[in-house]
C-alpha cells in the first residue's frame, strides 16, 4: 500500500493536476480571507470555510478523475491486478495520496487563523473544528469521485459524472425543500428511484429477471406500508435527501458545531463508497 | 509448478476458453500457440489473476491464485499484451515502484533492479521517462518488470509483437536465457519463434487445448509425408516417364514454366529417394537444376489442429489470416536441403560423367 501511496502521490505532482488542486483551494481560500476577515472585520475563520466549502464541486473532479480511470486507460490496472497486493490495498493507497494532496492546502491554510489571532480574538476551537469538517466533507468527497473513476476508461467521462453528482449533492438539500411533503409524493418519488435501482442493477448484472424481481419485491413494500400506515411516507423522500447531502452536514461547523454525527457520517461515506470501489475493481476481473 | 485444471471462461454467451487443463512443469520454456481470438490471453489473464474463471481452478506451486491470491502471485512475473508502464516515470523509478510492491526486501531491491535493467538492456534508457521510450524498450521495461522479485514463473504475453528483427532475436536470446532459471510461458502466433525458444508447445484453438507436446514429438506425430520439390530442364511428359521408374512415389505433379518444369514428389516420411530420382534423371538426361525435400512442419500440425474444427466459420478465417505468416516462415526455416546441394543455372553435377566420356572420345 505504501508503495501505491508514493507513486500516486508523486504522479500529483508529475504533472500538473496536483499545483492546479492545490493553487485552486488556496486562492479561493485566500480570496474569502480577504473578504470576510480581512474587509468586512470578522474575527470568525469558520466563515471562510462554510463560504468556500463549494470550491470542491471543482477541485474533487479534477482531482479524481484520473485516479482509476487513467490506469484503465494505459492498461497500468493490469500491473496492479497481476501483483500481489489486494485490491483493498491498491485503493487504499490511491485514496489516502488523494487525501494527502487535499492535505497540502488544509495544513497551509491552518496557518491562517493563527494569523488572524495576531490583529484580533479568533474562536480557534470554531476555525479547526471547522477546519476537520472541511478536510473530512473534501476525503468523503474524493471517495465518491474514486468511486465515479473506477467506472469509466474515460477522465473526462469521470470528471463531468463526478462534477454533476457533487452539484447534485450541494444542491439536494435546498432542492429537497422545494418537494411536496405529501405522502403520495413520497410514494411516486420512491417508484421512481425503485425503478432506477431496477434499471441500474440490470445494467450492472445483465440479468433482467433478477433487476425485475428486486424491482418488484421492494415496491411490494413501499405499496405496503403506503396502505399499512400513509402518515409514515409525510416528507420522508425530502427528509432523505437532505440526509444524503454531505454538504449539508458540513453546514453545521461554520454555524459553530461541532457535529460528532456530521463526523461519524463523513467516515461512514467514505468508507462505503472506498467499498464500492473496491467492489467495482474486483467485479471488471468477472466481466 | 503451475496446475491448470477444468479453466472455463465465459464472456456472457461467448465461451472464451473452455475445460482447459494442463501441467507447467519446472524450467522450462513453453510456448502457447493459437490463431488470434483463440483464448490464449485470456488463458494467460486467469493464470496470473488479472481475470476470474467462470469455472475450474489454477494452483501456482499449490496455492489457488483465487483463494491465496497474494501468495500466488508473488511467484508469477506478467508481461501482458500491453507492457502495463507508469509513462511518467523513468524506468528505474518504475522498477522501484514495481519491487515495492512485490514486497522485495530493501537490501536485494537495489541489486534486483540493477540485474533485471542488464538482463533486459536497458541501462543506458534509465533515467528518460518511458514516456519518450521506444517501443521495444517499453517493451524491455515490462519485462524487466516480470523479473523483479525472481518469481519463479514468467509469463509474457505476445514479447516480440511491435519489435524490429534485431530485438526480436535479442529477446529470443534473452527468453531462452530465462528458461535456465525460471519456468518461461509465452504466447505467440508467430510460429518460428515458438520453435525457437520453446521446449514445449501448447495449441490452442476455440478456447480448447488441441496439442501438448515438444516440437520434434509434435513433428515426428503429424507428418506422414513428406515433399520433394524439383526444379527441371525439360517437359513434363519426359519427366513424368522418368519418374515412372523411381519406386516409393506416391504423387507427381508438375508445372512448366517455359524450358524449366517444377515438380513436386510426394512420398512416405522414411523413404530415401533422393538418389533414385538424381540417377534417374541422370540417365534420362534430363538435368536437375534444383532439389528440396520439405517434411511436415510445424505450420502444417498448427493449421491442421486449428481448423479441425470447420464448423466455427470465424475459425477458419483467422486461420486464413495466418497464411501470410506460415508462407514467409516456410522459406525461411522448414526448407531442408538434401545431400543435393542447390545449383545456379549450370547443372555441372550432372554433366560430369557424361563430360568424362565425352573427353574419352576427345582423345
Amino acid at each position: 500500500m505504501t508503495a501505491i501511496f508514493k507513486r500516486e502521490f508523486k504522479s500529483y505532482f508529475n504533472n500538473i493536476l496536483g499545483y492546479i488542486f492545490c493553487a485552486f483551494v488556496l486562492l479561493f481560500a485566500g480570496i474569502y480571507t480577504m473578504v470576510i476577515n480581512l474587509k468586512s472585520g470578522a474575527a470568525n475563520f469558520e466563515y471562510v470555510l462554510g463560504n468556500m466549502a463549494f470550491i470542491f464541486l471543482i477541485a474533487v473532479p479534477i482531482l479524481t478523475m484520473r485516479s482509476i480511470a487513467e490506469d484503465r486507460k494505459q492498461k497500468t490496472d493490469q500491473l496492479l491486478y497481476s501483483l500481489p497486493v489486494s485490491m483493498t490495498e491498491v485503493v487504499m493507497g490511491k485514496f489516502l495520496a488523494m487525501v494527502a494532496v487535499l492535505l497540502i492546502p488544509i495544513v497551509i491554510v491552518g496557518i491562517y487563523p493563527l494569523i488572524l489571532s495576531a490583529f484580533g480574538n479568533v474562536n480557534m476551537f470554531a476555525a479547526y473544528g471547522t477546519l476537520l469538517g472541511f478536510f473530512l466533507l473534501g476525503s468523503s468527497l474524493i471517495a465518491m469521485g474514486l468511486f465515479i473513476s473506477s467506472l469509466t476508461e474515460n477522465q473526462v467521462v469521470a470528471v463531468i459524472a463526478s462534477f454533476i453528482v457533487m452539484l447534485l449533492n450541494y444542491f439536494i438539500g435546498t432542492l429537497a425543500d422545494y418537494l411536496s411533503y405529501s405522502a403520495n409524493a413520497t410514494f411516486i418519488a420512491f417508484t421512481v428511484v425503485i425503478v432506477a435501482v431496477g434499471a441500474i442493477l440490470y445494467y450492472m448484472t445483465k440479468n433482467s429477471l433478477l433487476a425485475v424481481i428486486v424491482a418488484a419485491v421492494i415496491e411490494f413494500f413501499l405499496i405496503v406500508i403506503k396502505v399499512a400506515n400513509p402518515d409514515s411516507l409525510y416528507g420522508l423522500f425530502p427528509k432523505i435527501m437532505d440526509k444524503l447531502s454531505v454538504f449539508e452536514r458540513f453546514y453545521n461547523f461554520p454555524n459553530g458545531m461541532f457535529d460528532i454525527t456530521a463526523i461519524v457520517y463523513f467516515l461512514v461515506i467514505t468508507a462505503v463508497f472506498i467499498f464500492f470501489t473496491v467492489q467495482s475493481m474486483e467485479k471488471r476481473r468477472w466481466s | 509448478m503451475i496446475e491448470v485444471k477444468g479453466l472455463t471462461k465465459k464472456y456472457g454467451t461467448h465461451t472464451a476458453v473452455s475445460n482447459l487443463s494442463f501441467t507447467i512443469e519446472e524450467n522450462q520454456v513453453y510456448g502457447f500457440l493459437g490463431p488470434n481470438g483463440a483464448g490464449k490471453s485470456t488463458t494467460m489473464n486467469i493464470i496470473t489473476g488479472c481475470l476470474s474463471a467462470t469455472d475450474g481452478t489454477v494452483l501456482i506451486d499449490g496455492l489457488d491464485i483465487y483463494e491465496n491470491a497474494v501468495e500466488a502471485k508473488k511467484h508469477i512475473g506478467y508481461l501482458p499484451e500491453i507492457p502495463p508502464l507508469y509513462v511518467d516515470m523513468t524506468p528505474v523509478e518504475y522498477l522501484q515502484f514495481v519491487s515495492e510492491v512485490k514486497k522485495v526486501e530493501k537490501s536485494q531491491r537495489k541489486t534486483q533492479i540493477e540485474e533485471a535493467m542488464a538482463e533486459t538492456g536497458i541501462k543506458n534508457v534509465e533515467n528518460r521517462l518511458i514516456r519518450n521510450l521506444s517501443k521495444g524498450y517499453r517493451q524491455r521495461v515490462g519485462i524487466a518488470q516480470a523479473l523483479i522479485g525472481n518469481p519463479s514463473v514468467i509469463i509474457l504475453d505476445e514479447p516480440t509483437v511491435g519489435l524490429d528483427p534485431k530485438q526480436i532475436i535479442e529477446i529470443r536470446e534473452l527468453i531462452k536465457n530465462l528458461g535456465e532459471k525460471h519456468t518461461v510461458i509465452l504466447s505467440s502466433h508467430i510460429l518460428s519463434e515458438v520453435q525457437a525458444v520453446c521446449d514445449k508447445i501448447l495449441i490452442i484453438s476455440n478456447g480448447k487445448l488441441v496439442a501438448c507436446d515438444t516440437p520434434e514429438n509434435l513433428e515426428n506425430l503429424f507428418a506422414g509425408s513428406k515433399t520433394v520439390k524439383l526444379t527441371v530442364k525439360g517437359g513434363s511428359d519426359s519427366i513424368k516417364r522418368t519418374l515412372g521408374k523411381v519406386d516409393k512415389i506416391k504423387d507427381i505433379s508438375c508445372k512448366e514454366n517455359g524450358d524449366k518444369t517444377t515438380v513436386e514428389i510426394t512420398t512416405d516420411k522414411e523413404a530415401d529417394i533422393a538418389e533414385d530420382i538424381f540417377y534417374a534423371f541422370a540417365d534420362a538426361r534430363l538435368p536437375i537444376v534444383r532439389m528440396t525435400e520439405e517434411t511436415a512442419t510445424l505450420e502444417d500440425i498448427f493449421l491442421e489442429l486449428t481448423s479441425i474444427d470447420k464448423a466455427a466459420n470465424t475459425q477458419i478465417e483467422m486461420t486464413d489470416n495466418i497464411m501470410p505468416d506460415l508462407q514467409e516462415e516456410t522459406e525461411e526455416h522448414n526448407e531442408e536441403n538434401m545431400n543435393v546441394p542447390e545449383y545456379d543455372e549450370e547443372p555441372v553435377q550432372e554433366d560430369e560423367e557424361e563430360g568424362a566420356e565425352e573427353n574419352d572420345s576427345n582423345i
